[in-house]
């Protein structure tokens, strides 16, 4: 329905590999309040979609409801968009990606939409292990509802009329290593630099790949005493590593000469993950060490950000229930109704 | 009691693998060319609660269940003497002898004993198994005393155990010790006997749950999501079993059809409805309590016009209620399912031919109208066995609506409203997620939408949208399966039922015609949104009767709202049976005659008294 650029037309300048220019991944005009966490992801995952050559018709996208789930609407408006209930992004990407695995998915949730209400739809997609991105924009509070706190608040947080948040926080990156997921990153939406490659990097794993990015509210969020803050997250920061993506095709070219050379996760694709050490080792294909580095940062009240736990090996869900290479949406008639005589022997059995 | 007219009832205690030695007894009937009438009532519990099969044997075809009960295998100590005192005067009851003492005295009952337990003991070296292997001794002493053919009985105890051939000779010598064991003892029956008919060539037996199943795998269904729920768990087993060979390569291993157990009705609803959206042949199958869960995605799928089809095999009572007993509960449910303003297609299958060409239909009802399509069955008719003619191949190809490939949309130089109505029926087109071409693309969403599919809290705008969808409404009640009308001359009466009462409702026709005289004309219906042609046709009788199995009148309501404008609304009269066992014809027939100012029979004892045992349970 939209007059955006036509794919097949002669390369503007500035055009990625799909032909494309950067404002192609762009989706409506957002109305979130301005300053909100959840716009800068939205451009970043713009820049990344862009920059990963993203063919827009051949990909999808999903969500709940909350303001991070309007987002979906906010780019790449040439790809389908399905933003269905509050909670049950999970269990829609899952079933409109049986239909057609060849799609690149792209999720996207709420703090509120995933830990409360979509729990458990959340941990059942890790589990299967449905090839998408999912995007947790993490604000800490209930933003379209008007700040109610949400379950991944920090204990002892304050909300912005000042009560004190009893409960403890759920840790998605710790539940999704725990339910099997083979990609787990935890980011900030002020961060381009690490977000981006993350971002590039998930669109390559061949399950789901968990982002829980922390995205300060604005309007509700962002007082002194809460721990969802740009200040706070600013201040309590701490990055793993430098991230680098190199898509498989380019994958050897980088030259590295500064320093120490960085960790190297290969994906089955042929891409690298390139993770340059900053403070601490971390190995993230340690799935022990994995947790213990977030049960650390809790006890210590940091926010560890970067690429916590990776299998490259995960099977997807599609390979699992054993479907052919053509999408179940695109079968041809003749595959999707047996024939007379299949029909005839089964009533002679039932004679 | 005539020849191949009566009521067999075994009562056994669940658990015990009864259930296999009853379909012998019935399908060596059936296989003798004789009607068969199943009915399995069974406890919600694995073991150890009193289950009863009925099986009614009628040469006149009439298969509803029928309240009587002629003849009695004994063997639930629990319910031994009302099982007894709810015998016919006449009835015959094989009991096991070692139990002699606890059986109440009945003169009109003539008493079988059978050492079942010496019996099996003496074929079966295993003790453990003996519990299983009884079943077997009593479908031989049966079989000899009603003048069963001995060689069918041995071929259907071979057809039941051809996927597990290491029980087979236990169970053919359990048949052949009970056989002997009669032959040498006990009379074969003077008047409760099995003689060869001519009525079931080329029919088959099979439950609706199976033949529902069927009809999605035929209908070209590629991504079915369930939780388990009784009673739809088997709808699901069966599909997975039929899918294993009717849509798997042989040679890639690779499956045509995707399978999911959700983590609950939630998911089931949104993976189905997605999978819809993104251009498969999406269902799920639940039950009451499923369908409670999923009505959020239901409003949504039915707003944002996504196929799909939703199965709900009934089952009784509001809350958890009685799993494994029958209702019409939730047709008032299903048809707005969620909340706003919601309406849907229902189909309503009475019978195991309709099951599986309504499950074909609503796929290509699903695409072609772009809403959930609710197919409503019911344990009756879910999960007994039924005889029925043989399932018809579809004649039809498969129809998938208004969509519009990348070809279409160059035609269109990409200018398409995702919810407009250029075709003036109702009916929006749209687009497959992967479709390439570059205005392909549109957001779907359950908040609201102007005909662009862009946001809007337009008055006009939103309400656009609305009213095309009750145009569409108008446009599915041409499309579904009309009611099922049979005007009986000058008959004053007019009974309207749907569903698995329509056995019941055809032998109470027939039983109110020879004995009271009453002429009535029957409408079945078989989807909602109703047809046009019931106004008339209630207008052309003095009283219509509409029978449903709930507690409300569920059906009654909806006429009394479609008639209301007519007058007619004032002669509807409604017949209620919700105490969740099977529809009989008695319960209609008295129904209707008494409230037709005549008497017919006697009313139903057995039910009566199993349903006490039941509650005390
Ligand atoms: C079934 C249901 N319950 C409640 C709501 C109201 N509701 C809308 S958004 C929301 C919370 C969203 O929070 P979150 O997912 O964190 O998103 P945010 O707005 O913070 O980005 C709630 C409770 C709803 N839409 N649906
Ligand atoms: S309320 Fe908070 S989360 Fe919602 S748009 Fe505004 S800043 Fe963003
Ligand atoms: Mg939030």
């Amino acid at each position: 329905m939209s007059a955006a650029r036509d794919p097949t037309s002669p390369a503007a300048p500035g055009a990625n590999a799909a032909g494309l220019t950067r404002a192609d991944y762009r989706g409506a005009p957002s109305t979130l309040c301005p300053g909100c966490g959840h716009d800068s992801i939205t451009n970043h995952l713009q820049t990344a979609l862009f920059e990963a050559d993203i063919s827009p018709l051949r990909a999808a996208k999903f969500s709940g409801i909350g303001c991070s789930s309007k987002t979906t609407n906010y780019f790449m408006n040439q790809s389908h968009g399905l933003n269905a209930v509050h909670g049950r992004m999970p269990a829609i990407a899952t079933g409109a990606l049986l239909a057609n695995h060849t799609l690149l998915g792209i999720g996207i949730s709420g703090d509120g939409d995933t830990a409360s209400i979509g729990l458990g739809h959340f941990v059942h997609i890790l589990r299967r292990n449905v090839k998408l991105v999912y995007i947790i924009e993490n604000n800490g509070v209930y933003g379209l509802t008007k700040g109610q706190f949400s379950a991944t608040a920090d204990l002892g947080t304050l909300s912005k009329a000042g009560e004190r948040n009893e409960l403890p926080a759920i840790d998605c990156c710790a539940v999704s290593i725990l339910m099997g997921c083979g990609f787990v990153a935890r980011s900030f939406s002020g961060d381009r630099k690490q977000l981006v490659p993350l971002l590039k990097a998930a669109m390559q794993h061949r399950g789901t790949a968990v982002i829980d990015v922390i995205s300060p509210c604005v309007t509700f969020n962002d007082h002194a005493g809460s721990t969802r803050s740009y200040d706070y997250v600013k201040a309590h920061d701490e990055p793993l590593h430098e991230v680098g993506f190199t898509p498989g095709c380019a994958a050897h070219a980088v030259a590295d000469d500064e320093g120490e050379s960085p960790t190297e996760v290969e994906l089955p694709d042929g891409s690298v993950i390139a993770l340059r050490k900053l403070e601490r080792e971390h190995d993230p294909r340690d799935r022990e060490a994995a947790l213990r580095l977030l049960e650390q940062a809790r006890q210590r009240g940091e926010l560890v950000t970067g690429l916590i736990y990776i299998d490259p090996a995960s099977r997807p869900f599609h390979e699992s229930l054993r479907l052919g290479a053509t999408p179940l949406a695109m079968l041809p008639d003749e595959k999707l109704r047996p024939s007379r005589e299949a029909l005839q022997a089964i009533m002679a059995e039932l004679a | 009691m005539p020849v191949n007219d009566f009521s067999i009832l075994v009562a056994t205690v669940n658990g015990t693998g009864s259930q296999t030695a009853n379909l012998v007894l019935l399908r060596s009937i059936f296989r003798m060319g004789v009607p068969v009438g199943p009915k399995n009532v069974f406890p919600s519990n694995i073991s150890g609660l009193p289950t009863w099969f009925f099986i009614r044997v009628s040469k006149d075809g009439y298969v509803a269940r029928s309240g009587q009960v002629d003849l009695l295998v004994c063997l639930n100590p629990q319910t031994t003497a009302r099982d007894i005192a709810a015998l016919r005067a006449g009835a015959a009851c094989f009991f096991e002898e070692r139990l002699r003492d606890e059986i109440p005295v009945r003169d009109d009952v003539t008493f079988y004993p059978v050492p079942f337990t010496d019996l099996v003991a003496a074929c079966c070296p295993v003790s453990r198994l003996r519990k299983l292997v009884v079943n077997m001794v009593y479908v031989g002493v049966v079989g000899w005393h009603i003048g069963l053919d001995r060689d069918l009985v041995r071929a259907e105890v071979k057809k039941a155990f051809a996927a597990k051939p290491q029980a087979l000779d236990l169970n053919l010598a359990a048949v052949e010790t009970g056989w002997a064991y009669a032959a040498s003892n006990l009379p074969q029956s003077p008047e409760l006997r099995i003689e060869r008919l001519d009525a079931t060539r080329d029919m088959i037996i099979i439950d609706g749950n199976s033949a529902t199943a069927l009809g999605c795998l035929f209908g070209g269904c590629s991504v079915l999501t369930w939780y388990p729920i009784t009673p739809s768990t088997s709808l699901g087993d069966a599909f997975e079993s039929y899918a294993e060979r009717l849509r798997v390569d042989p040679e890639s291993g690779e499956r045509t059809v995707a399978i999911v157990q959700s983590e609950d009705e939630l998911a089931e609803a949104g993976m189905a409805i997605a999978a819809g959206w993104a251009g498969a042949r999406a269902m799920t199958a639940t039950s009451g309590p499923g369908l409670s869960l999923m009505s959020e995605l239901v409003g949504f799928a039915y707003y944002a016009e996504i196929p799909c089809v939703f199965v709900d095999v009934q089952r009784l009572g509001p809350s958890t209620g009685l799993p494994t007993r029958t209702a019409q509960g939730d047709l008032l449910q299903v048809v707005t399912l969620s909340h706003g303003d919601t309406q849907h297609v229902v189909l309503l299958p009475a019978t195991m031919e309709e099951c599986f060409a309504f499950a074909i239909r609503a796929f290509d009802l699903a695409d072609r109208l772009q809403t959930p399509i609710f197919l409503l069955l019911d344990l009756d008719l879910g999960m007994n066995p039924w005889m029925s003619a043989q399932l018809e191949y579809p004649a039809d190809p498969i129809d998938r609506g208004k969509v519009l490939t990348a070809g279409d949309l160059e035609r269109l130089g990409g200018d398409w409203y995702r919810y407009a109505d250029p075709d003036r029926d109702g009916i929006p087109y749209r687009t497959i997620p992967g479709t390439p071409h570059r205005a392909a693309a549109y957001f779907t969403r359950g908040s609201g939408h102007s005909e662009a599919a862009l946001y809007t809290e337009d008055p006009r705008a939103y309400q656009k949208v609305v009213d095309r969808l009750t145009r569409k409404y108008e446009t599915a009640r041409a499309l579904l399966p009309p009611p099922e009308i049979d005007r009986a001359p000058a008959a004053r009466i007019l009974i309207v039922a749907y569903g698995s009462s329509h056995p019941a409702v055809v032998e109470a026709r027939d039983r109110l015609r020879s004995r009271n005289h009453l002429e009535c004309s029957y409408c079945r219906i078989r989807a909602l949104p109703l047809s046009d042609r019931l106004a008339d046709l209630c207008a052309a009788h003095d009283v219509v009767f509409v029978v449903d199995q709930n507690r409300d009148g569920q059906m009654a309501q909806l006429l009394a709202i479609a008639l209301a404008p007519s007058g007619c609304a004032a002669r509807l009269r409604s017949i209620r049976q919700y105490d969740g066992w099977p529809l009989t014809a008695d319960f209609v027939a008295e129904a209707i005659a008494g409230a037709a100012g005549s008497t017919t029979g006697r009313s139903d004892h057995l039910v009566a008294r199993n349903r006490e045992v039941e509650v005390q349970a």
